[in-house]
């Protein structure tokens, strides 16, 4: 398995090159450009009518890009039907056929490549061992459980040992425990058949616990490309940011640059620094100033330096709500915008009421500085 | 307000008596034509009961020509059935799946033939292959059975596959199938009901129609033509034989397939082991 920082996209899986997809007016995938290494568990991650199933598809073969090109092992595959290209797609509800039994859904990828029936009837059995289902082999679809069909619908598709697996919101259809059962599952199949998955998701916990690396994509665009960790770190966008986690998100016009240091006013006049996002930002422009909740220290007193933070501001308690492992602290700055804070129940804090005067403190590394979004007013974005 | 009992019970009584009435109004005439198959007449128009029989059973291949006749009406049903089958379905698949230009005109003409009197579509043919000089017989009896055929197979199918996942199709291509192959693996056997259903239909219009046929089949006879021709000189116990059991069989046939159907049904519910 790739280790998920260094992808090996030397010789890569699958290649997007500036891909466009329009529906008569609409442009559903917009320049998407993008590539997949071996073994990867790539994640493209969006709101829906983001382009990201499109881009499945295009990759599956039941679209065609409207220019650019989608490439298999170097080789251009953007006009060759969905039947003679070596990937396999798990569709939303499955797509099981119904008048089959587990056995022969899983048989139908081999025997339409005439794999002769020995061979099939060995690779089968041992794909129903991989997905736990040896037991289930003459059960027809519809008398399983959603989980169950959903492992035939792997089965049936890794039978195959295509070159890469296509999955399309698979387990959207399931409920909340049952698809943390079966992102584990997910993982561990993947590692056990060593092939590349490209999952698309509009879950960002889903895609943020599986993947090697994750497309966040809006508006048929793709936003970023990273590691989770990359993404939630130090995302590249306002709508990353917001898309991905919790984010304050504060108005703020950018003062300075200084060495992997970017200077802004934000806040009611802060004079405040982040030490990720866009370094290119013009002094005097509007941005964004983005700092996780998580990140963020509270105290009764303006912090010192021998705290270990580095910025701070005054703000009043509006509102805080006990959530198990954290306390939600809603705070509002001098200039009035909301901050979110995530904190330790057991911190070594006074009982708070709203009102209270506080310093809400962050250290300068857990502060990004991202472009504006266009035609949007900033604003504290959730999950 | 309630009605008062008095005027509930008659209102039950008269339901009963009304469905009744209704059913024997369907069944009497085909209850008639099987009693009648065991008469055995005293002239040659089996038109008045004179007592039991079976005469017409244990010979039923008396008359060459009724016999003849039906056997060519039997050859017809069956060219008639898999043609118009074939093209139905597609047709009626077609409907469904695609969209395209010119979709509603086309649905509009289908139901043209289901509409139009009989009498009209038998006259046009005829008037079409005299002008072309074809002759008439099995051919144009074929052709113009299929025409009208069509459009029932076409409905029915259409009708029958609205629900149609067409994401398993998608599915097949996706693990390597052709599109030939998706067709016959996939798409036809969830089909099937509807094209099994379709296909009965049309056995039985064909092997009924008249008007059409009579118009359009020369000096070929079916079944039902040679019985309007043989009307004038009798009428043999013959004719309620072969009827009876023309009756008896598609009664079992349809049987059949409504047994058929719910199994399956209930297999792909997933209510019953395979």
């Amino acid at each position: 398995m790739t280790s998920p920082t260094a992808a090996d996209l030397s010789a890569p899986v699958i290649e997007i090159d500036h891909v466009v997809k329009r529906f008569g007016e609409f442009v559903a995938v917009d320049d998407v450009d993008f590539s997949i290494g071996q073994g990867e568990f790539f994640s493209m991650l969006g709101p829906s009518g983001c382009g990201k199933t499109t881009t499945l598809r295009m990759i599956a073969g039941f679209e065609q890009p409207t220019s650019g090109a989608v490439r298999l092992d170097g080789v251009d595959v953007s006009k060759v039907p969905p039947n003679k290209r070596d990937v396999n797609t798990v569709f939303q509800q499955y797509a099981l056929f119904p008048h089959m039994n587990v056995f022969d859904n899983v048989a139908f990828g081999p025997q339409s490549k005439n794999v002769d029936k020995a061979t099939i009837k060995k690779r089968v059995t041992e794909m129903l061992e991989v997905v736990r289902l040896t037991d289930f082999a003459s059960r027809r679809p519809a008398q399983l459980s959603g989980g169950q069909q959903q492992r035939v619908a792997l089965a049936r598709a890794l039978v195959n040992l295509p070159k890469a697996l296509l999955l399309d919101e698979p387990l959207g259809a399931l409920d909340l425990k049952l698809r943390h059962a079966m992102q584990f599952e997910l993982k561990r199949i993947q590692r056990e058949v060593g092939i590349t998955f490209v999952y698309v998701t509009h879950d960002q916990e889903e895609a943020l616990t599986m993947s090697d690396r994750i497309a966040v994509m809006s508006d048929g665009r793709v936003e970023q490309i990273g590691t989770p960790a990359e993404i939630y770190d130090n995302p590249a966008s306002e709508f990353v940011a917001g898309f991905i986690g919790q984010a304050n998100l504060w108005p703020a016009t950018v003062t300075e640059h200084t060495t992997g240091t970017t200077r802004v006013t934000a806040l009611g006049g802060a004079c405040l620094g982040g030490s990720c996002g866009d370094s290119t930002l013009a002094v005097g422009s509007m941005a964004t100033l983005m700092v996780r909740p998580e990140r963020i220290s509270i105290s009764l007193t303006q912090p010192t330096s021998e705290t270990g933070v580095d910025q701070s501001v005054n703000a009043t308690v509006s509102d805080l709500a006990f959530q198990g492992p954290i306390v939600r602290l809603a705070l509002e700055a001098a200039d009035g915008s909301p901050i979110i804070a995530n904190v330790d129940p057991d911190a070594d804090l006074p009982l708070l009421r709203p009102g209270d005067s506080v310093w809400a403190s962050w250290t300068q590394s857990a502060a990004c500085v991202l472009p504006s979004a266009p035609n949007q007013q900033p604003q504290l974005l959730e999950d | 307000m309630n009605p008062p009992n008095w005027l509930r019970a008659i209102g039950r009584v008269s339901l009963w008596v009304w469905a009744v009435f209704g059913l024997l109004f369907l069944f009497t005439p085909i209850l008639v034509t099987v009693i009648y198959s065991f008469n055995e007449p005293t002239g040659k128009y089996n038109y008045v009961w004179n007592k039991f029989s079976l005469s017409g059973w244990t010979d039923p291949f008396k008359y060459p020509e009724l016999t003849d006749a039906l056997i060519f009406s039997l050859k017809i049903a069956v060219v008639v059935t898999v043609i118009a089958t074939v093209l139905g379905t597609l047709m009626g698949l077609a409907m469904v799946k695609y969209k395209f230009r010119a979709k509603g005109t086309i649905g509009a003409i289908l139901i043209l033939p289901l509409t139009m009197p009989e009498i009209v579509l038998g006259f046009s043919l005829l008037t079409l292959f005299v002008s072309i000089n074809w002759s008439r017989g099995f051919l144009t009896i074929v052709i113009a059975q299929v025409m009208f055929s069509v459009s029932y197979v076409a409905t029915t199918v259409r009708a029958r596959i609205r629900g149609f996942d067409w994401r398993l199709e998608e599915a097949s291509l996706d693990l390597g199938a052709s599109a030939l192959r998706t067709f016959y693996k996939v798409t036809l056997p969830l089909i099937a009901p509807g094209v099994v259903a379709a296909a009965m239909l049309t056995f039985a219009l064909s092997l009924d129609d008249f008007i059409i046929t009579y118009l359009n089949s020369g000096l070929d006879n079916t079944f039902p033509i040679q019985i309007w021709n043989m009307k004038r000189s009798k009428i043999p116990v013959q004719i309620n034989v072969f009827s009876t059991a023309l009756l008896i069989i598609s009664i079992v046939l349809a049987a059949l397939l409504v047994i058929f159907n719910n199994r399956r049904a209930q297999k792909l519910a997933g209510l019953s082991d395979s």
